[in-house]
């Protein structure tokens, strides 16, 4: 396995690696610089980008104009909500697939996983007319259920992989010590998947968070989370950059925080399963 | 108390039949050990017992009660899996009081209690550590420990030893010789090593592909195995199984003779044949010959016997241990 690379290579491959991060960093940077420029700066030509006029404007402006905190917390509420909730559901699914499958479990999970293909706007008429039937339009339940929907195939999906390599033996030895069903869950098997469940939540809880179709179709303003305050700046006006940028930033400043503290259990979390 | 019966137990995985129709008495006390070559259906048969796989057909009965259909966690049970199979998130005393804690007993009593077995299996020092921080020999008192806190009817024993290197399975072979001594509780052991099933048992249990070949005293098996399999799995260095006109002139399809039970010659004898290899152990010389229209032979000398490859010796089969089998493979009486 150890193969030896000259110091060119691996200056090379390095150097490639922090271009393509950049590239994809690219962008938030972008948003950010952007977000302490007067609107004139931001439409510059050619564009500025470190010397400018730092300004502050955009964001008192922003926090003029709507209130963030009330779209911050429902952000918080639904993607943490939604994914404890699914938790509670995920994990015992996910133990009776790892651990007493059937004959039919592999076809469950490829069918959960093909919910997952088919694209959201397909069933946005149905799932429009449900909620306002069942008033639950611009309603944390509402729109949390939905969030729950789309993100319960992963959660069963990466916690059963999670699952699956922990060794059967000893949740049998917890059964020979007398331990019930709910016991052996919470007492043996969850404590050895925290850390697969740790980076499972941290992904879901992310993909909530940045989940726009739904909640910019299903919300307006009492469950609005922060997708739908970003999009109240790209208003009929016209585009603002700047505030449209400062918007941004405060958006997912909170998650990027979150990713940044967790990057290793993400990581670990992303690569599961993958090598063994 | 702790009897366990088998009635004409059978498991099936889909179309593959792994136990056919076992029926086996243990008493309360006993040492029971399950021994055959790997695929035989031992371990599944401890599991069967333990409640961790269900029966086909058939019934567990453990003391007088009918158990077959009772889940592993009420079948008052302890088991010591090959894995070890320890918690790893807990310590070791966690370990050990977790089966206390799910029964629901007071913290006092679990804490004497852990203690107690802590002390019994030297684990006192460790108490407070992580099963990782543990060599294999201390995980292994821990799963004991695990087992004998509980104070089970019976402890199944899931070829425990076989992680463990040469000199500290046998340290463990006789530390649980003498935990059965001191706590006279059933014991059910499952292993592919004879010797281990030779040394420990009271009653020896021979699978062979899912059914019981033998049932017996260590010696009873030695002395008096009932049919090919069991004399060729039985002892070590392996029962020499001679066929053709040295068998028929006994009236046998095929003889059998311990490596131990024939004399040697270099001068006269029964069977001529020369020497391939000698290894020398000290205390005994096994020595594998080619007889004429024989085969193979081992032959187990006492002391040391200076023999060179290629010279020839006579062998000759001491007539009160031979064993004679039928056609079938069955012995004859």
């Amino acid at each position: 396995m150890a193969m030896k690379k000259s110091v060119g290579q691996r200056a090379g491959v390095t150097i490639l690696a922090w271009v393509v991060a950049f590239v994809i960093f690219f962008p938030i940077l972008w948003t950010f610089l952007t977000s302490f420029k007067s609107e004139l700066d931001a439409i510059a030509m050619p564009p500025k980008f470190l010397f400018f006029h730092w300004t502050l404007e955009n964001y008192l402006e922003v926090q003029a104009r709507s209130n963030y905190l009330r779209f911050a917390s429902n952000s918080i509420i639904l993607s943490i909500g939604a994914n404890i909730v699914g938790l509670i559901i995920a994990v015992p699914a996910a133990w009776s697939m790892a651990f007493a499958p059937s004959k039919w479990t592999k076809d469950l999970l490829m069918w959960m996983l093909s919910t997952k293909m088919m694209p959201a706007v397909g069933v946005l008429v149905p799932i429009y007319l449900l909620a306002r039937d069942l008033h639950l339009l611009d309603n944390l339940i509402g729109i949390g259920l939905v969030l729950l929907l789309i993100n319960l195939p992963l959660l069963i999906w990466m916690l059963y992989t999670y699952f699956k390599e922990i060794p059967v033996d000893i949740l049998e030895a917890a059964r020979m010590d007398g331990a019930s069903l709910l016991n052996e869950i919470v007492y043996v098997l969850t404590p050895m998947a925290v850390p697969g469940i740790a980076s499972t939540m941290l992904l879901a809880i992310i993909l909530s968070w940045n989940e726009a179709f739904w909640t910019l179709n299903l919300t307006t303003s009492q469950a609005a989370p922060l997708t739908q305050f970003i999009a109240s700046f790209s208003a009929p006006e016209g585009f603002f950059w700047a505030k449209l940028s400062a918007a941004s930033t405060l958006a997912i400043a909170p998650i990027l925080i979150l990713g940044w503290f967790s990057q290793k259990q993400l990581v670990r979390g992303l690569t599961f399963g993958a090598v063994k | 108390m702790g009897s366990i019966q088998l009635k004409d137990v059978r498991k099936a995985f889909g179309a593959v039949n792994v136990i056919n129709g076992v029926s086996l008495d243990i008493s309360d006390g006993e040492f029971a050990v399950f021994v055959g070559p790997s695929g035989c259906g031992k371990s599944t048969l401890l599991r069967l017992i333990a409640g961790l796989e269900d029966v086909t057909s058939g019934q567990v009965v453990i003391d007088s009660k009918d158990m077959t259909n009772v889940g592993p966690s009420q079948r008052g049970l302890a088991m010591v899996f090959q894995s070890y199979a320890l918690y790893p998130h807990m310590s070791v005393r966690g370990n050990i009081a977790f089966a206390l804690k799910m029964a629901g007993q007071k913290a006092d009593v679990i804490e004497q209690k852990v203690r107690k077995a802590a002390a019994t299996l030297n684990l006192t020092d460790y108490l407070d550590r992580k099963p990782r921080q543990l060599s294999g020999g201390q995980r292994q008192r821990v799963a004991i420990g695990r087992a004998i806190v509980r104070e089970p009817k019976a402890f199944l024993f899931d070829e425990p030893l076989s992680n463990l290197d040469a000199a500290l399975r046998v340290q463990m072979r006789v530390e649980i010789g003498e935990l059965h001594e001191a706590l006279k509780t059933t014991m059910v052991y499952v292993t592919h090593d004879q010797v281990e099933a030779m040394t420990m048992a009271n009653k020896i249990v021979v699978l062979d592909r899912g059914s019981v070949a033998q049932v017996g005293s260590p010696l009873e098996l030695y002395n008096k195995p009932n049919g090919l399999f069991v004399a060729g799995f039985i002892g070590s260095p392996t029962m020499n199984l001679i066929k053709g006109p040295s068998a028929a002139k006994r009236g046998a399809a095929t003889i059998g003779i311990r490596p131990e039970h024939s004399d040697m010659s270099t001068t006269a004898g029964e069977w001529p044949a020369k020497v391939r290899l000698a290894e020398h152990l000290g205390s005994d010389t096994f020595v594998h010959a080619d007889a004429d229209g024989i085969g193979p032979l081992t032959l187990r000398l006492e002391g040391e016997a200076s023999l060179k490859p290629g010279q020839t010796i006579y062998v000759t089969p001491r007539e009160a241990h031979l064993h004679r089998f039928d056609k079938e493979g069955v012995r004859i009486a």
